[in-house]
């Protein structure tokens, strides 16, 4: 995967730099909007990581230029400013997802891999398959092998999410956003009940689980270890 | 400046000279529109008068001739408060009447004139003035009739009698008036602005006298002691503020040194590296939520987050936080319930959403029944572990509430929980950066309404009490426009 990273803070833009190359993706650097856009135009990169307030040209307009071309890149914005109505208004610049600063390497890295399977990967399926487990979108089935598994509405929209990014890492703060659509940070595990109350439904009494937590990061629903 | 400058500079002084000058143009015009109309009225009576007399006289005149017109003068002479008549020869003596002088060129001249005059009967010597009419006989003879002007002038002294005196009592009461108004708003004035400097100088505890009559300085004085209120809070707040963060900050960046540190100076394996690296974060992701919650708190303190308001249900709000924690509870042995009824509310979902949230967590965490106090009763016990989620529209306000049966928070230290990085006693021991009571209550203030803390017997009722439609959308407009700011 090939990232370009718009960060005019030096040192967190070389830590971003390391960190990618570290789990094996190309990062490009710019220092400036304006030098982030024509890298942009010029490169064929899967994900821009674009801080918001940068010299020159700063992120939500670099974001538009790039949308006004037909640049369709998804774009993950990096803002100190992490309040709902600046998430919002950069996304309605054009940007696909949004993480204020400070965040995780974990998190952000999390973001990165779904937006680019986003772009690149198959479009919306009617139904999603790990392992044994199926999940019909239409009508809302699931089943585990010949086991066919009563979810609550939410709990299948919590592993509709998870099945839709299986083999990726979703975030706890992602799967708030997704499957919630709340944008605030609970001070409590209120997430993690609800994957273990899942779990419980999917991988109980079944020999392999498929639903994993990924210390430190998050949770992946994902057949056997790779 | 001297006390009696400042006097006749004040506003009420000069608005006084001011309605002093128009009063007196008014009583001025008045008297002299009354004095015009009657000068006209007597004049025209005379006028009449001396026209029909000599109507008259000249019609006894073409009758009876020169004698008869002696007898009617001689006779009409006579009667009390008479005209005055003259008839002169056509050389210009007297013929006859009660006339012994005239202004000179009277006689020469025909028609009306005013003049100067003594009577024939009279004793005293002071002259008189007269309206009189010359009309010529045949043969060169000249008659006048005239009348006194006394009656006139008399009623125009009493009409400048009357302007000087009404003049004077204009001025006097005038006058006196605005010095007394003046000094009244003079007194006042300054002791506001005794008390104004005396807080410039530092002291916000003073506040402006406020007198008991309701008027207008009244009025500015309460509006300005209003306004002191809520500076004296914010910086009292603000202090306190600081205090906190010096403090409640402090200590874990203490501990992420020291562990640091501890982990530097032994020599231990990769793994205990590891977990100290590990834990290190944990402290940091700790420190930044609570960062993330007072940048928060005060966006919403300071109307920043006005922005991003729409129309939504307080019952779907209830509901999706009901939704979201009520496997949480359940894992925390207590029954999360929700009673929703729609009420239709104008804000920023998303905060009032995070604000319930707060409240939903406070309880699962701090309301679990006292276990000193077990009840035998399994209905009661059960009841103790319930915590009700509700939301209602009650008059003109929309409540959002969530009710435990804990301890609950004693009436005296309730006020005191809503403070920033206050953690009463009970709760110490627990996990929690001491801000969620307020950032609700930032929230309910944000959207005009207030956060409300209540006995559930036992228990804590916490309340957002939140106005139908909080705000309007022409202000909100306004708010959106904010300009984003480097910070990091």
């Amino acid at each position: 995967m090939r990232l370009l990273i718009i960060e005019d803070d030096r040192e967190s833009a070389d830590y971003l730099v390391k960190a990618f190359r570290e789990v094996g993706y190309v990062a490009d650097l710019a220092s400036d909007g304006e030098e982030g856009l024509s890298l942009a135009d010029s490169g064929d990169y899967d994900v821009l990581v674009v801080d918001r307030m940068l010299p020159k040209r700063d992120g939500l307009s670099l974001i538009g230029a790039l949308r006004d071309k037909g640049d369709r890149t998804p774009v993950l914005i990096l803002s100190a400013l992490g309040q709902v109505d600046d998430r919002i208004k950069g996304l309605r610049a054009g940007g696909d997802d949004y993480l204020p600063k400070p965040y995780s390497f974990a998190e952000l890295l999390a973001r990165v891999e779904v937006l680019s399977r986003r772009h690149g990967g198959p479009t919306e399926e009617t139904t999603y398959k790990v392992g044994d487990l199926e999940l019909d979108r239409l009508s809302h089935r699931v089943a585990r092998g010949k086991d066919e598994l009563t979810l609550q509405p939410r709990e299948f929209r919590l592993l509709e999410y998870l099945m839709k990014h299986a083999g990726q890492v979703v975030t706890r703060t992602m799967l708030l956003e997704n499957v919630w659509d709340y944008h605030f940070d609970p001070q409590t595990n209120v997430i993690d009940v609800h994957i273990s109350r899942l779990r419980s439904k999917i991988d109980k009494g079944f020999e392999r689980p498929l639903l994993h937590t990924i210390r430190g990061a998050g949770y992946m629903i994902r057949d056997g270890i790779r | 400046m001297t006390a009696f400058g400042k006097l006749v500079r004040t506003t009420a002084f000069r608005l006084t000279l001011v309605y002093l000058f128009l009063f007196a143009l008014f009583a001025a015009s008045l008297l002299g529109y009354f004095a015009w109309n009657t000068r006209r009225l007597i004049n025209e009576q005379i006028t009449t008068t001396v026209n029909a007399e000599i109507a008259e006289i000249e019609k006894i005149y073409d009758r009876r001739g020169l004698r008869g017109l002696a007898t009617t003068l001689g006779y009409r002479a006579l009667r009390p408060g008479a005209n005055l008549y003259l008839v002169t020869t056509p050389s210009g003596t007297a013929f006859g009447g009660n006339v012994e002088s005239l202004s000179p060129g009277v006689m020469a001249s025909l028609g009306w004139s005013e003049t100067a005059y003594r009577r024939l009967d009279e004793q005293d010597t002071a002259n008189h003035r007269a309206l009189v009419r010359v009309t010529e006989l045949d043969n060169g003879f000249r008659l006048l009739v005239g009348r006194d002007l006394e009656e006139r002038r008399r009623i125009f002294g009493i009409v400048a009698n009357a302007a000087q005196w009404s003049l004077l009592v204009v001025i006097v009461l005038g006058l006196g008036g605005g010095v007394f108004v003046a000094r009244r708003v003079l007194h006042r004035i300054d002791a506001m602005t005794g008390t104004t400097q005396r807080i410039m100088a530092g002291d916000l505890s003073g506040r402006l006298p406020v007198g008991r009559s309701g008027d207008e300085l009244d009025r500015l004085a309460e509006n300005l002691n209003a306004m002191l209120e809520r500076i004296e809070a914010l910086m009292t707040g603000l202090k306190e503020v600081s205090d906190n963060i010096a403090h409640d900050l402090k200590t874990p960046l203490t501990r992420l040194r020291n562990r640091a540190e501890e982990a530097l100076a032994s020599s231990g394996s990769e793994s205990e590296y590891r977990a100290a690296l590990e834990r290190t974060i944990e402290e940091s992701d700790g420190l930044i939520r609570t960062f993330n919650a007072l940048l928060m708190i005060a966006r919403a303190e300071s109307g920043q987050a006005r922005g991003n308001m729409d129309d939504f249900d307080a019952a779907d709000v209830a509901r999706g936080i009901h939704e979201l924690y009520e496997p949480l509870a359940e894992d925390d042995g207590l029954t999360l319930h929700v009673k929703a009824a729609s009420a239709a509310l104008h804000g920023n979902r998303e905060l009032i959403s995070q604000a319930l949230a707060n409240l939903v967590e406070n309880a699962i965490k701090y309301g679990k029944p006292d276990p000193a106090v077990q009840p035998l009763d399994p209905a009661v016990a059960a009841r103790s572990k319930e915590i009700l989620i509700e939301a209602r529209r009650e008059g003109d306000s929309v409540l959002l509430s969530v009710t435990d049966h804990g301890r609950g928070i004693p009436e005296g230290d309730r006020k005191h929980a809503v403070e920033r990085f206050v953690r009463l006693e009970a709760s110490r021991t627990l996990p929690g950066s001491g801000l969620g009571l307020s950032l609700a209550s930032a929230v309910a203030t944000l959207h005009g309404g207030e956060l409300r803390l209540g006995d559930a017997h036992p228990g804590l009722v916490a309340t957002l009490a939140i106005p139908a439609r909080a705000a309007s959308g022409d202000r909100l407009a306004a708010q959106t426009q904010d300009v984003p700011q480097k910070v990091a």
